[in-house]
């Protein structure tokens, strides 16, 4: 795994996978497959309700059951993946962004642009993420937008301190003091220097924060104050069908195991032990 | 012999009292532009936490008004606001009446008792578990541990915990389901946030151990002449505890966020359960006392932390 990861940093190209994360890859493709091929596939509605066939066991029609509402298993499910990941990848994108330029910038430039950066994200740091998401969720209750900007705001921190030391060690090296001796401008010293160092890194970060995204969103909406129903949400899937658990073990496990299988094949694709 | 021990102590208190700081005016600024981004107006709402949704009229209305510069232009409300706070003036829970400071005196016990039972649960699992792999790795303990802090760390605290009622309350029937009362009600939301915090530390104490005892002086100690207990004992543990303890500060995050929903999972009449009950009730003076006392708990967590790998580990006491 070790020699995966430097081979990997040496590399500009397509990252070398490990044969863990090629498991995390394989698992998050079925997901992803699964997620969108559902509402082509099936005549699948997350939010219809036909109360005279409620909490039934999979069959040939429903493949997953039906809930509480009589609402499709399958659909809900398929919906609720789509709208994980997706969000995922929105706050992902959102923190990492800024949070690898600022990062860079604060690692290259030092001074007070360092000093003003690092007490930034220390403000942010300084309560627990999941208590930030709260207090501004409860600022916007259902709001899917105050969880997406609290999530976002919580992820960019990691990007920036890891980027920023990397950096730090890398402005001083040999091969960037030459480049920069021969006059490249520093959109060539990023894109030539320090991006191929720091993107495994990024790469290992943006995997482990798509977890935690997901997990954030599903904890807000399991003690119900996340995203509102009837939205198809895991965390509220699992607190909405608790009550139902002994007519129907299979539907309460359901979104269990999705949101265990989708944590796992993100942490297996960021590769290294996670700590 | 004192000055050796307490050097650079201070200014790592004094970094951790800014921290604290910053928490209660994060809460602070938070909560206030809660009150100011809330439905309806403000007065009439606490006027009728205050004295019942009967007797409120635009008298009383007023009155409330006057007494909490409602009227104020939003900068000085703000400093008045923080000013409150400042003085651990938290005000009264819009649900209760009752004061804020006595509701979380009184939550702020039960969620202790729950964090510290768990965090004893997780270190009497955790890290001796992963002591004993990573004097072997690769053996068939590390393996079978690392598969399972896997699989732990890719369950959230309220899936495990949900599990966990499932067989031990649902199925098995030995332990209660939920609430609050025996010592047993203890048992499920600890073990359910013991399990995720041992499932880290179990994998940090081990990659530490792997790496003492692959170190240069850990053979040295063996070589000359130390047997494989004392060498533990004398080089092993003390080395490999502090990124465990170290860890701990990181996993105190998990912990404070597991206490809000495990609480609200297992009814604990803690203060995460307190803290989801404010947010849905739209509590202001309770969203911010909870939130304050949780963050200034994080932060008082990581303080002892710091501490303790002070005393731990005397590189850093000279760096």
């Amino acid at each position: 795994m070790t020699a995966a990861t430097t081979r990997l940093s040496s590399r500009f190209s397509l990252p070398q996978l490990s044969s863990r994360q090629q498991l995390g890859a394989f698992l998050l493709a079925l997901l992803l497959a699964f997620a969108w091929l559902v509402p082509w596939l099936f005549d699948a509605d997350p939010a219809r309700q036909q109360l005279t066939r409620i909490l039934q066991a999979p069959s040939l029609a429903e493949p997953f059951g039906t809930d509480h509402l009589g609402r499709s298993m399958l659909a809900r499910l398929a919906a609720a993946i789509r709208l994980s990941l997706g969000m995922a990848l929105l706050s992902v994108a959102t923190a990492a962004i800024p949070g690898v330029l600022l990062g860079v910038v604060a690692g290259w430039r030092g001074g007070w642009s360092d000093r003003l950066l690092g007490s930034l994200a220390d403000a942010c740091l300084a309560l627990p993420g999941l208590l930030l998401v709260l207090l501004l969720v409860a600022i916007a209750p259902g709001n899917f937008w105050a969880l997406y900007v609290g999530i976002s705001l919580v992820l960019w921190i990691e990007y920036f301190r890891v980027v920023r030391a990397r950096t730090q060690a890398l402005v001083t090296s040999p091969q960037i003091e030459a480049s920069r001796l021969l006059g490249f401008g520093p959109t060539m010293l990023f894109r030539r220097h320090l991006w191929p160092e720091l993107a495994p890194q990024v790469f290992t970060l943006a995997a482990f924060g798509a977890a935690s995204a997901i997990l954030a969103m599903a904890a807000l909406g399991f003690v119900s104050v996340g995203l509102r129903p009837p939205t198809a949400e895991l965390g509220l899937m699992m607190i909405e069908l608790l009550p139902y658990y002994h007519e129907a073990p299979w539907a309460m496990a359901q979104p269990i195991i999705v949101l265990f299988v989708v944590v796992m094949s993100l942490n297996l694709l960021a590769g290294k032990d996670p700590r | 012999m004192t000055s050796r021990w307490t050097q650079g102590l201070g200014r790592l208190l004094l970094s951790r009292l800014f921290q604290a700081g910053l928490v209660a005016w994060l809460v602070g600024t938070l909560t206030f532009i809660l009150t100011r981004s809330l439905p309806g107006d403000m007065a009439y709402r606490i006027a009728a936490g205050r004295y019942g949704y009967d007797m409120v009229d635009g008298a009383a209305a007023e009155a409330v008004r006057a007494e909490l510069a409602l009227d104020q232009p939003a900068a000085g409300a703000y400093f008045s606001w923080l000013w409150d706070l400042l003085q651990l003036d938290l005000g009264r829970s819009l649900v209760s009446g009752n004061p804020v400071i006595q509701e979380l005196s009184h939550q702020l016990g039960h969620s202790l008792s729950l964090a510290i039972i768990a965090v004893l649960l997780s270190l009497l699992i955790g890290p001796p578990l992963g002591l004993v792999a990573g004097l072997k790795p690769g053996g068939m303990l590390d393996r079978s541990s690392e598969v399972a802090a896997n699989v732990l760390r890719a369950l959230p605290p309220f899936a495990v915990g949900l599990l966990l009622i499932m067989l031990f309350a649902v199925t098995l029937g030995w332990l209660p389901v939920a609430g609050h009362g025996s010592a047993l009600h203890n048992v499920l939301p600890a073990l359910t946030l013991a399990l995720g915090l041992a499932a880290v530390s179990s994998r940090v104490a081990r990659n530490a151990m792997a790496d003492v005892s692959h170190s240069a002086y850990y053979a040295f100690s063996r070589t000359k002449g130390l047997n494989e207990r004392q060498s533990f004992m004398r080089h092993g543990l003390r080395n490999a505890a502090v990124p465990v303890v170290a860890y701990l500060g990181v996993q105190f995050v998990y912990l404070i966020e597991g206490v809000v929903v495990v609480e609200t999972l297992f009814a604990w009449p803690g203060i995460g359960h307190a803290l989801v009950h404010a947010i849905v009730a739209r509590d202001v003076p309770m969203i911010q006392g909870t939130a304050l006392v949780m963050g200034l708990l994080f932060v008082m967590l990581n303080t002892a932390v710091d501490i303790a790998c002070h005393f731990l580990d005397p590189r850093r006491r000279h760096a």
